[in-house]
């Protein structure tokens, strides 16, 4: 995860070997690439070297390259640790705790659900979940074996039937039996297709939730901040999951969300296994990127 | 159209050029500048990003153009020229019998990829089969029979079988009859050595005749890696971009493509099965700089089922100044379908139309559906009133409104319009040279510049 990342920095800054002379706008050229090879967006590569500049400026003694990591990991720092989320997501204070998901085509919506099922399950937690996606050919089916697998029940209704009542259906289920969590798949939609935002919209009415969740694939690029603004502008999140970090993406979205859009991110997909996702730790991240 | 950002980004910089009243190094280096972030932001490569620029810059410097050519011209030119590099050779998808092996990451939209090129090839007469062989995630089986039943192709999968060259086997056997057949194998989230030595093996069995690499729109510098590796693994023969109806810009899926040099087949631009293009490098550059693109246009025409007769009779009687309600009926009521408008849009040269950068994607749409409640407030008059419209008085024009439920002030705004449209043409007959001008217009956008590329090359 992130080796290649983590090479590239070490690649354009060895430390031990300083030049004599650091030209300014070559080392600034130098992160805005790395940052942009990362896919942080075009905006906040920008202004990440600009809070970078303001850094080094700061600094009194002679600037060398183990500096300039330090400096960068610190700036980096304080745009994320800006959006540290206080979400205690094992004891909500509510019950049933609603939580919808929503996001793009292909994001992992559908395997996230059962991995978070997976969590909270191993916790102690009892959960539904609520198969939402109507759409896509095979999303009832997907949901259904996955629930299976995993030992939780899983609300649907037939394809093409309204996602809306599914939700609503699933959240009486847990009502009646003191579920602590209901967990609402939802298709996939395009941010720029009118009619299923206005399902999206639906659902996201009809079942109140507590929390609303964007996926958001690792391997984005520039898009994220569309995707993220679009969505924000019709049903709005409160934070993030990124999903299939494995891939060796760089993850530049994670930067991109807390400076544009500042949200939080939750958790991060980090494999195929129903176990594979983590809480977001800034920390984790940092050591991950930067030598 | 698609990728609305980067062209209004794009179309900006080529205007800055056509308005400058000289290009010097100045000049050319803003332009540069311009084209990084546009290109950056679409994700597309940085290091191939800098190298364009540079090369720009550098052929801007050392290249003369042609006598009667224009500098301004010449860096457009040499602008479209780079970023044709980018967007690769053209496809040349042989509509013949044949196997095709999808192959991608997950979430990239193989299966709906699957079920897209199946009825692409149901249309133009070869019936096509699905082969389930992604035997990895759950209810890629059913997904994929759902996919097949609704564009009506055949199907072939074995539930619970793990071994994705047994299917695939087997699938091709079943489906001999088949003319395309189409399989549809396992993602994964990256390229592990266990997927790459699977689709290996899968292709071995299939001996297919194109290897097809789906990818997304959204991907960012990852792209071009995983691009690679899979090349490498089972050498790709074309590309298809999917999601191309987002606000993701592509970028990313073309430098991969122009990394292991296969073209772009196709892309996709929507939910539905209908939603599919096939890509062609130089339409798609035209489109995307706004220079114009003639021939899709005409395409677009030609899909409202408007006959030339048909076309030539609606435009002398718009001509002639003589028409009625019921022409402007007609007429609207081809051009009133969704989106066609839009389309219609996109495919003209707008950028280098004065005033053509103020129009606002809204406005077309608005129009659109303007055109449609025009049609049903149409709907509920007399054929006498459509014919003569000097008819229609102010009682009549309460019975309409009452009839077709809409309010009285659409009523009117409607008679307005048509008055109004009726005036302007009567002006343009008295103008011989308008029919000539539209004509040269619409010429300088696209051919302009390809007459001048034919005639340096």
């Amino acid at each position: 995860m992130f080796d290649r990342f983590k090479k590239r920095v070490k690649e354009s800054f060895p430390e031990d070997e300083t030049p004599s002379v650091i030209r300014k706008d070559e080392l600034e050229d130098k992160v805005r690439n790395i940052l942009l090879e990362a896919d942080v967006s075009y905006d906040s590569a920008g202004k990440i070297v600009e809070m970078f500049r303001d850094r080094l400026g700061k600094v009194k003694k002679k600037i060398d390259y183990q500096l300039v990591l330090e400096e960068l990991k610190e700036t980096i720092r304080e745009v994320l640790s800006a959006q540290d989320s206080d979400l205690d997501f094992l004891s909500p204070g509510k019950s049933p705790y609603v939580v919808l998901f929503l996001g793009i085509n292909g994001t992992g919506k559908t395997t996230t659900v059962a991995k978070l099922a997976t969590y909270v399950k191993k916790n102690g937690k009892r959960v539904v979940l609520a198969a939402s996606d109507t759409f896509r050919a095979g999303a009832i089916e997907q949901l259904t074996q996955l629930g299976e697998n995993i030992g939780v029940n899983v609300i649907k209704h037939v394809a093409k039937s309204d996602p809306s009542s599914v939700a609503y259906d699933a959240i009486e289920h847990a009502r009646a039996r003191n579920l602590d969590y209901v967990l609402i798949d939802s298709a996939g939609r395009m941010q720029t297709n009118r009619n299923l935002i206005d399902e999206m919209k639906k659902i996201k009415r009809v079942s109140k939730p507590d929390l609303t969740v964007l996926v958001l694939d690792s391997m984005i690029g520039q898009d994220a901040v569309h995707q993220a603004e679009t969505f924000m502008k019709e049903t709005p999140f409160d934070g993030i999951i990124l999903t299939k970090l494995d891939t060796d993406a760089r993850g530049g979205a994670i930067i991109t969300i807390a400076l544009e859009l500042e949200k939080p991110i939750y958790f991060v997909g980090i494999g195929q296994k129903m176990d594979d996702i983590i809480p977001f730790d800034v920390e984790w991240y940092l050591d991950k990127i930067i030598p | 159209m698609v990728l609305d950002n980067l062209a209004n980004s794009l179309r900006d910089t080529l205007r800055r050029i056509s308005s400058s009243s000289y290009i010097n190094a100045e000049t050319v280096k803003e332009v540069a500048k311009e084209l990084q972030r546009a290109l950056l932001k679409a994700d597309v490569n940085v290091k191939l990003t800098l190298e364009l620029t540079r090369k720009l810059e550098q052929r801007a410097a050392d290249e003369k153009p042609p006598s009667g050519m224009a500098d301004q011209d010449y860096l457009v030119k040499i602008i479209y020229e780079e970023l044709l590099k980018i967007l690769g050779v053209e496809s040349s998808i042989k509509v013949t019998p044949q196997k095709i092996m999808l192959v991608g990451l997950y979430g990239q939209g193989k299966t709906t990829s699957a079920g897209k090129l199946a009825k692409f090839f149901n249309r133009k007469g070869l019936n096509a089969g699905l082969i389930a062989a992604d035997v990895h995630r759950v209810a890629a089986y059913e997904q994929l029979e759902q996919v097949a039943k609704s564009v009506n192709a055949q199907f072939y999968g074995e539930k619970g079988e793990k071994n994705p060259v047994k299917i695939s086997k087997n699938g091709l056997k079943s489906l001999e009859e088949t003319k395309v057949k189409i399989v549809d194998t396992s993602g994964r989230d990256s390229l592990e050595l266990e997927l790459i030595e699977e689709i290996k093996k899968v292709k071995a069995a299939v001996e297919p005749d194109e290897v097809l690499l789906v990818m997304d729109a959204t991907i960012g510098q990852q792209a071009g890696p995983q691009a690679k590796a899979v090349d490498d693994a089972v050498g790709i023969t074309g590309v298809i971009i999917t999601k191309m109806d987002g606000t993701g810009k592509g970028g990313g899926a073309l430098s991969a493509v122009s990394e292991i040099k296969a073209p772009v087949y196709f892309i996709g631009t929507g939910e539905h099965m209908d939603d599919f293009e096939i890509f062609n490098p130089k339409k798609f550059l035209s489109r995307l700089l706004g220079l114009g693109d003639l021939e899709t246009l005409l395409e677009t025409v030609k899909e409202v089922d408007i006959t030339e007769e048909e076309a030539e009779e609606s435009m002398s009687k718009l001509m002639s100044g003589k028409f009625n309600l019921k022409d402007m009926y007609d007429v609207w009521e081809k051009f009133s379908q969704p989106s066609l408008l839009k389309k219609i849009f996109d495919s003209l040269p707008l950028a280098k139309m004065p005033g053509g950068n103020k129009i606002n994607p809204d406005d077309i749409e608005n129009a659109g559906s303007k055109l449609q409640r025009y049609r049903v407030i149409m709907d509920s008059m007399t054929f006498e009133e459509l014919e003569k419209p000097e008819l229609i008085n102010s009682k009549r024009i309460a019975r309409v409104a009452k009839g077709s439920g809409k309010p009285e002030t659409e009523v009117r705004g409607l008679l307005k319009e048509f008055k109004m449209m009726k005036n302007n043409l009567k002006m343009m007959k008295g103008n011989r040279g308008f029919k000539k001008m539209m004509k040269q217009q619409l010429r300088a956008g696209n051919f302009g510049l390809d007459e001048a590329l034919e005639g340096v090359e």
